[in-house]
């Protein structure tokens, strides 16, 4: 394949084109500045040559006919579909004009800078927010601020830092390594790890270390193909994983399986948590999940007993009731059994090299925009005032608040917003109908992404065409390696997030803005490592941390490396692990972990159950597909081709729905059809309906949007369920539903 | 006697993760509808009180053990992609030894 005209290029894979959490390195291969073809690279450690298939359709989305390729502006009325190319200095003289027209008049907190999940957005939007000045850098439309955030915060006032499951990422020889060891126990809790690689963990990292020995508990309302082959499987409710991960502290605590040297030595709030958790019987945590207690006890046992044990967790931990409570009860038991920044256990995970990208916690926020800044910004920060860990806590506005607050337009009026890199009315806007009508009431609105959608379609004024992975330049740090995406192709007149952003940073703020291109803002960024983008390109585009390095494990804690003052212990207030969290009792909530009911569940809601006897989950993931994308892609759309509801059989006999039928999924919020799937994997009192559907094979303009008004089922789920803290407890897993067969004539 | 070669899935591991479907597909430029290699699901309720869940992916006629690539000293694609690592390409009788050694395998002879 490599022939002499065939040039292969080694980056590191990080969104748009996959659109994943990425770190996969890969071997592009270009002919005629054309990308033919994509392969893993083999001496990438992070997936040691492997690759997904979204990564492997790279060049069906590259080149796909219906890609944005030039800006362009609306010449229509929203919703209408009549665009018309512009050059790109226009579309920027306009954003710029008039955002800063915007910012003269009403102040730059009247903006809201939106993302979507985790990808290389988060860096160059909040560099553009923090250069125009607003405060409102937010995943609008994710109720609850419900993506890994409540887990950073649970992990970050307990221990100080973040940790994940080791499966020797750190490391070049990875599964070789020496000083690496496999957990003996694996608590997937609440994930599928087959379908992709969520937080920057690859999934079937896993799987090797099955290969070498760890055994599985899986926590799930659904069996896995992880569920399949685990020891232990706990079927559990949809939203109630606090009150397991509290009768699982209770059992370990009152077994006195815990580690207790580490307890006394490294930890504080031990007694309050203890008592804390006094109640979560095994009986009573048994009666809330639906887990029985037998099950729960011999769990616990195991988890406990096993050394090393990890536990890797998904998303739905955030999206349950309280999603930071949650997190930080599953937090404690690894910290309770000694499994923190040890070999196989839950690994310290820093920004390798100590270089940022995303500003995953304050600390690097502050770092990159001085403390003045941020500390002013955050004063008008949206949640700020009502919310302690909004205010204190990484830089996100409070979604749920935010959409509200275009509507009332109190405290303060928003007039526009920037979209980048995500379909907020195809994805994840929960309560989809009122971030419609709100959005539609803002004077301008700015979209820059790959593909047309329904949201570009129902509101942008201009349109900017974004560039895939393989055609830019970028860098990334989270956890590591520390890599470089290394451009390979140009393809129309796309451009990357960072090179819009830093285009517009520049303009609404140029004393802030040394760097005349992206390269020297990258290479800014990357002095910690000593390294430049180009030495990192040329060695193949990665790096991992070096010996001794407070980004490079194990047992960082005894050597001083976490805290800013050299000493032992770790980066929060008492310098131990704080099962009493002095922290949350600052921004005053709950220091200790409990437990809260879902919104709406046969316990809370009995009357409301009666009507709607199924929990909707939502958002199981397809392999081929990332969040709303991808279902243009011919090779990935073949494989998952419908908008499907998983039904238990029995479930589905008794109402005489067969397999392939369309059903009708209802609340008071709306209704939206499915196509049946009936299926023993999916719990009989739960349906599980994937997320992210729109029809790109449909109609556009208004009012059918690609079908979102049939098909998403976002449409069903309310906002405002948001915890304590702010942060946590979108209802995406557990609002209630009723289902019925679509009859004849029915469409 | 001309060597004959296969492909080795140890089904233990594998995830059903679709990957050797699409790495088949890029490298032969399959249109849709075409398939080198699919992925089969086999659900069983009520096994042993659990759920099992498994997969085997097939390959089909348009499979051709990938000859251009082994020409050039590389492995089948699909082979090199599969993020659960559990397909093995080799001589048949290299591949039958692996079989010996642990359980749940299975060998194709695609050509
Ligand atoms: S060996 Fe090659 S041709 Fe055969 S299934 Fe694998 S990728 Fe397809
Ligand atoms: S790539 Fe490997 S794990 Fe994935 S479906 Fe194919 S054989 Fe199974």
């Amino acid at each position: 394949m490599a022939d002499s005209e065939t040039r292969v290029v080694r980056t590191t894979v990080w969104s748009p084109g996959p659109g994943c959490h990425g770190g996969c390195g890969a071997k592009l291969y270009v002919k005629d500045g054309r990308l033919v073809k994509v392969e893993g690279d083999e001496d990438h450690p992070f997936n040691q040559g492997r690759a997904c298939p979204r990564l492997l359709a790279l060049t069906q989305y590259v080149y796909h006919p219906e890609r944005l390729l030039y800006p362009m502006k609306r010449v229509g009325a929203r919703g209408e579909g009549k665009w018309e190319r512009i050059t790109w200095d226009e579309a920027l003289d306009t954003i710029e004009k008039k955002l800063k027209d915007i910012r003269d008049e009403y102040g730059p907190e009247s903006v809201l800078f939106c993302q979507g999940t985790g990808r290389d957005i988060g860096g160059p939007i909040s560099f553009l927010a923090y250069s125009y000045g607003s405060p409102n850098w937010v995943q609008l439309g994710l109720a609850g601020q419900s993506c890994y955030t409540p887990r950073l915060a649970a992990m970050s006032v307990t221990f100080g830092d973040f940790a994940v499951l080791d499966a020797g990422q750190f490391f070049v020889e990875r599964y070789e390594s020496k000083e690496w060891q496999p957990p003996k126990c694996i608590i997937i809790w609440a994930q599928n790890p087959m379908s992709g690689c969520p937080d920057a963990f690859q999934g079937h990292w896993i799987v090797e270390c099955m290969k070498r020995g760890s055994e599985l508990i899986v926590i799930d309302p659904r069996w896995t193909w992880f569920a399949s082959r685990s020891k232990y499987f706990l079927q559990i409710r949809p939203g109630t994983d606090g009150a397991l991960a509290l009768g699982m502290i209770n059992v370990i605590i009152n077994e006195g399986l815990y580690d207790k040297e580490f307890v006394e030595q490294w930890t504080y709030g031990f007694d309050a948590l203890k008592e804390r958790v006094k109640e979560f019987t095994p009986e009573r945590v048994s009666a809330i999940t639906w887990v029985p207690a037998d099950l729960i006890i011999a769990a616990a046992r195991f988890y406990a007993s096993s050394k090393p044990a990890a536990i890797h967790w998904g998303l739905p931990v955030d999206q349950c009731p309280e999603g930071t409570t949650v997190a930080q009860a599953i937090t404690h038991l690894w910290c309770l059994t000694g499994n923190l920044d040890v070999p196989g256990g839950n690994v310290i995970a820093r920004a390798s090299h100590n270089v940022t990208t995303y500003p995953f916690d304050s600390h690097q926020l502050l770092s990159l925009y001085g403390e003045e800044l941020v500390k002013k910004l955050s004063e008008k920060r949206i949640g700020a005032q009502r919310y302690g860990m909004v205010r204190n806590f990484r830089g996100w506005a409070q979604p749920d608040m935010a959409i509200e607050q275009i509507l009332t337009g109190d405290p303060y009026p928003i007039k526009a917003a920037w979209i980048q890199t995500t379909n907020i009315l195809g994805g994840q806007a929960a309560d989809l109908r009122k971030h419609y009508e709100a959005l539609k009431k803002l004077d301008f609105i700015v979209a820059a992404d790959t593909f047309m959608n329904p949201t570009i379609m129902a509101l942008a004024d201009i349109v900017l065409p974004v560039a895939t992975f393989a055609e830019k330049e970028s860098f990334r740090s989270w956890w590591a390696p520390l890599s470089v995406v290394v451009p390979a192709v140009k393809v129309g007149e796309c451009r990357s997030d960072w090179e819009i952003n830093l285009e517009l940073a520049r303009r609404f703020n140029p004393e802030g803005i040394p760097w005349k291109t992206v390269k020297e803002l990258i290479n800014e960024r990357l002095k910690p490592s000593g390294k430049t983008f180009d030495e990192l390109a040329a060695q193949g585009s990665w790096e991992m941390p070096p010996e001794g390095h407070p980004s490079r494990p194990y047992r960082r804690y005894e050597k001083g490396l976490l805290r800013p003052d050299g000493k032992p212990g770790f980066r929060t207030p008492t310098g131990k692990v704080e099962f009493y969290s002095k922290t949350l009792e600052e921004w005053g909530l709950d220091p200790l972990p409990y437990y809260e009911e879902p919104p709406e569940s046969e316990v809370r809601t009995p009357e409301l159950f009666k009507k709607y006897p199924l929990i909707m989950a939502t958002g199981r993931r397809s392999p081929v597909y990332f969040h709303a994308e991808h279902r243009m892609i011919p090779w990935l759309r073949e494989i998952d081709p419908d908008p499907i509801i998983e039904i238990n059989t029995s479930t589905a006999k008794e109402m005489g729905i067969e397999d392939g039928e369309w059903v009708w999924i209802e609340n008071d919020r709306g209704r939206i059809k499915r196509k049946a799937r009936v299926t023993p994997i999916i719990h009989p009192k739960v349906v599980m309906v994937p997320h992210g559907w729109w029809l790109p094979e449909t109609e556009g303009k208004e009012p059918y949007l690609y079908g979102i008004w049939e098909y998403n089922c976002n449409l069903l789920i309310p906002i405002g369920t948001q915890g304590k803290s702010g942060f946590g407890g979108g209802a995406y897993k557990t609002t209630l539903c009723r289902i019925r067969k679509m009859e004849k004539g029915e469409v | 006697m001309k060597v004959r070669y296969g492909l080795l899935i140890d089904y233990e591991y594998c995830t059903g993760c679709h990957t050797c479907e699409v790495a088949c597909k890029q490298e032969h430029n399959f249109p849709v509808g075409r398939w080198g290699i699919k992925v089969n699901e086999i659900i069983l309720e009520n096994f042993n009180n659990r759920v099992s869940i498994d997969y085997l992916p097939f390959p089909t006629d348009l499979c051709n053990l990938c000859s251009h690539r082994i020409q050039d000293g590389m492995l089948p694609s699909c082979v090199k992609h599969c993020q659960a690592g559990c397909m093995k390409f080799g001589p048949v009788g290299e591949l039958a030894m692996e079989m010996e050694k642990k359980g749940k395998m299975v060998l194709y002879t695609p050509k």
